[in-house]
């Protein structure tokens, strides 16, 4: 499948403020099922640092402005070719030993609500190959919470997200990585887009889903939110501990005053 | 009955040589004049503005580190075994560094567990695969030793990030010239001022390749509120580069840049004495105001080093510490001149259990501890403390380790007395760039309380000149 983005994201400040700097994790890698044709981002006035890529295999550059400015606009254009893996991230460059993926971070540390989710979920399973536990919490996070925008915000941490009982892609993918963690499965957080609708009609198209690392097989994904793995309508751009760590855009602003945020993201299936 | 410690000076049959011209100097030292001289060593420190904090361990920052007037000596035959050792571990422990941020030989090998290293919290999963320049992680070693006889030295903890306490070895040499010029008549004292000189050459020697000029070394402090600001300003007084703080650098493109009142400079070095945490808030804590925003990308691409080597601390916890040794043999296939001392990990079931039972003779610190809080020293603490230290350890056992009270050497000390026995401890510093370098000396850390053990400065420690006789 032939997919095209068109992903803007602008900042405006109440007032100029004194320097803009952010760090963009904004292109997608090679890897099988996912091959780019073109991509380019523009950052309008921005100085440009040279893309890199990390040991996560995630291309990452810095965009900074040094003059007083009252905004800044990222605008992302790009065509990637698509397949379906199963969910299965093969071909993909990286260097981080999947041990290092056990840690939590404030954002997926387990509560008890998890636990006994987990406990729930695969009670009856211990001995069930690693794959059938991940589908199972998989499952067992999608129930418990039903996708339900505005219940939670962008700094919710999963046991938060637990007790309020509902979430989106950002909750359900934490409250993931929290749960295989506790079955002893390395979990991370991925961040991408979603071609969701049939017709491209805009809709949320910024997602996020978990990967799980599963021995023999290597790192799996596996989206909450959609009780399913990603496929062929998915686009990796890169992964992190938690939702912070695998930001598309972390950015600060010096001398920063109230900033609105306006966000569009469109993904078109190209009839081929 | 014969002293259970090795006494520097007088241990295993008398003077020992390199004291021998200390004797005489001590003991017609008159008490007025001795007065005189300690109430000048502390108006001298005062002067310089050294205070209190070493080690990172906080506590008033306006109170001077009892600073002991006799010297602490090692013979050239003694320094040079020390030297290889020290030299060895700085070695093995980059050599560690730069494989596990790689492929990991060592742990596919099987010699130290996977989990270890990748689960532990100072594995820098951002650093994966980056090689900094010439491969060093941790350009400046500081490693904690203590000694039990005329042979018998043994590493405490490694120091792979920023060992602090170097300004202390600097300064208590300075004063002990100025007080005492003929002592160093007498005695062929090596030299430990170049110590700056050689921290700079490391420093430059791992400029990034995109560095094509005099590379422009900065220090980076988190500011004078920091128990170490003095050593922050003093080095980079010495080195005559910028002590900088994070808002006085900025991100751009792939460079990182200086302010100065004649605009940009390009930055290459950073010696940053701030935690990898608080480096980056685009990379690592976002709440941190005390670095640079930006800077691990351009770490990450090549345009400036970081010295220490964001990642470089996961080498120096004491839960990898057992395994050095183990280092030394794999990469570099010589056999450790420096020994470990025996440890007991409570996170294994077997040694939880040795030391539940030999509690009173064990000293049991917590793994990430430092500055001798927290600890258990056995044989000094009374029932009541060993059982209240047991319930705490047996709420988290993996979170403690557990050593054998090494019978400590003791140094000739100044009391009210005149002189007597006080225990110390060791810390050199080893650089490590283009070259390996190690200043002959280090920081002496002396226990003043009779009977003490735990030499730290928030415990009642104080330091002392420590001297290296060169080959006559």
């Amino acid at each position: 499948m032939i997919l095209t983005v068109l992903h803007q994201t602008r900042y405006e400040f109440e007032a100029p403020v004194g320097g803009i700097i952010q760090s963009l994790r904004l292109t997608p890698a090679k890897c099988e099922g996912q091959k780019v044709i073109d991509w380019k981002i523009e950052v309008p006035g921005a100085v440009m640092g040279t893309l890199f890529r990390d040991g996560a295999g995630d291309y990452i550059q810095t965009a900074s402005l040094r003059a007083s400015s009252d905004h800044i606009e990222v605008t992302v254009r790009g065509t990637v070719e698509t397949d379906d893996t199963a969910g299965v991230l093969r071909g993909h460059r990286e260097r981080v030993p999947p041990a290092a993926y056990m840690r939590n971070t404030p954002r997926t540390e387990p509560n008890r609500a998890i636990s006994d989710l987990v406990e729930a979920a695969l009670t009856g399973h211990d001995a069930a190959p690693a794959l059938e536990r991940a589908h199972l919490l998989c499952a067992a996070v999608s129930e418990a919470l039903p996708y339900r925008p505005g219940a939670t915000h962008a700094h919710t941490t999963a046991a938060e997200a637990m007790n309020e009982g509902a979430g989106v892609c950002q909750d359900h993918t934490q409250v993931l990585i929290a749960c295989a963690h506790l079955a002893g499965l390395p979990a991370r957080y991925v961040s991408g887009y979603l071609n969701a609708t049939e017709d491209g009609t805009p809709h949320e198209a910024s997602h996020a889903w978990a990967e799980i690392f599963i021995e023999g097989l290597g790192w799996v994904g596996f989206d909450a939110s959609n009780k399913s793995c990603p496929n062929e309508h998915y686009i990796r751009l890169g992964s992190g501990l938690d939702a912070q760590d695998a930001a598309p855009i972390r950015g600060l602003v010096m001398g920063g005053a109230e900033e609105r945020l306006d966000v569009t993201v469109v993904i078109k299936a190209q009839q081929q | 009955m014969a002293d259970p410690f090795f006494n520097e000076m007088y241990g295993e049959g008398g003077l020992r040589p390199p004291y021998q011209r200390l004797e005489g100097w001590y003991q017609n030292m008159p008490s007025e004049f001795r007065a005189l001289k300690q109430a000048e060593a502390e108006d001298l420190f005062r002067r310089y503005g050294i205070t209190f904090a070493v080690y990172g361990e906080g506590g008033d920052p306006d109170r001077l580190i009892p600073f002991d007037m006799f010297p602490r000596v090692f013979s050239a035959e003694e320094w040079r075994r020390l030297e290889r050792g020290i030299k060895q571990r700085a070695r093995a422990l980059n050599a560690f560094l730069s494989d596990v941020y790689d492929r990991g030989e060592i742990i596919r090998a099987g010699r130290i567990p996977a989990d270890l290293v990748y689960r532990n919290e100072a594995y820098e999963i951002a650093v994966a695969g980056f090689r900094p320049p010439l491969g060093v992680f941790s350009h400046i070693v500081g490693i904690d030793l203590v000694r039990t006889g005329a042979d018998q030295f043994y590493v405490l903890e490694d120091n792979c990030r920023t060992p602090s306490g170097v300004s202390y070895m600097l300064e208590n040499r300075e004063v002990m010239m100025r007080m005492f010029p003929h002592l160093f008549q007498e005695n062929r004292v090596a030299p430990v001022d170049n110590y700056a000189r050689l921290l700079k050459r490391t420093l430059a020697s791992v400029a990034p390749a995109k560095c094509d000029r005099d590379p422009n070394i900065v220090i980076l402090t988190p500011g004078h509120f920091n128990s170490a600001y003095y050593e922050h300003s003093f080095l980079a007084d010495l080195m005559g580069v910028e002590l900088v703080e994070g808002q006085d650098l900025f991100v751009e493109g792939d460079f990182c840049w200086m302010r100065t009142t004649e605009g940009p400079r390009k930055v290459d070095v950073i010696y940053r004495r701030i935690d990898d945490a608080f480096l980056d808030p685009l990379c690592f804590r976002p709440d941190s105001t005390l670095g640079v925003p930006g800077l691990m990308n351009v770490y990450r691409s090549g345009g400036v080093t970081i010295c220490s080597a964001p990642g470089a601390g996961v080498a120096d916890d004491k839960a990898i510490y057992t395994y050095v040794p183990e280092m030394v043999r794999f990469y570099l296939g010589e056999a450790p001149i420096l020994e470990n001392v025996p440890t007991w990990h409570c996170a294994k079931a077997d040694d939880y259990k040795y030391v539940q039972e030999h509690l009173a003779e064990l000293v049991v610190k917590e793994v990430h501890g430092s500055g001798g809080y927290g600890m258990l020293v056995g044989p000094k603490a009374d029932k009541a403390t060993i059982e209240a230290f047991a319930a705490k350890l047996a709420e988290n056992p993996s979170n403690y380790i557990a050593q054998p009270t090494l019978a400590l050497s003791t140094c000739p000390t100044f009391v009210e007395e005149g002189i007597a026995p006080r225990h110390v401890d060791l810390r050199p510093y080893c650089l490590v760039g283009r070259d390996i370098e190690l200043v002959p000396g280090g920081l002496t850390r002396v226990a003043l309380t009779e009977g003490s053990l735990v030499v730290n400065s928030s415990q009642g420690g104080g330091v002392k000149d420590t001297w290296v006789i060169a080959e006559e």
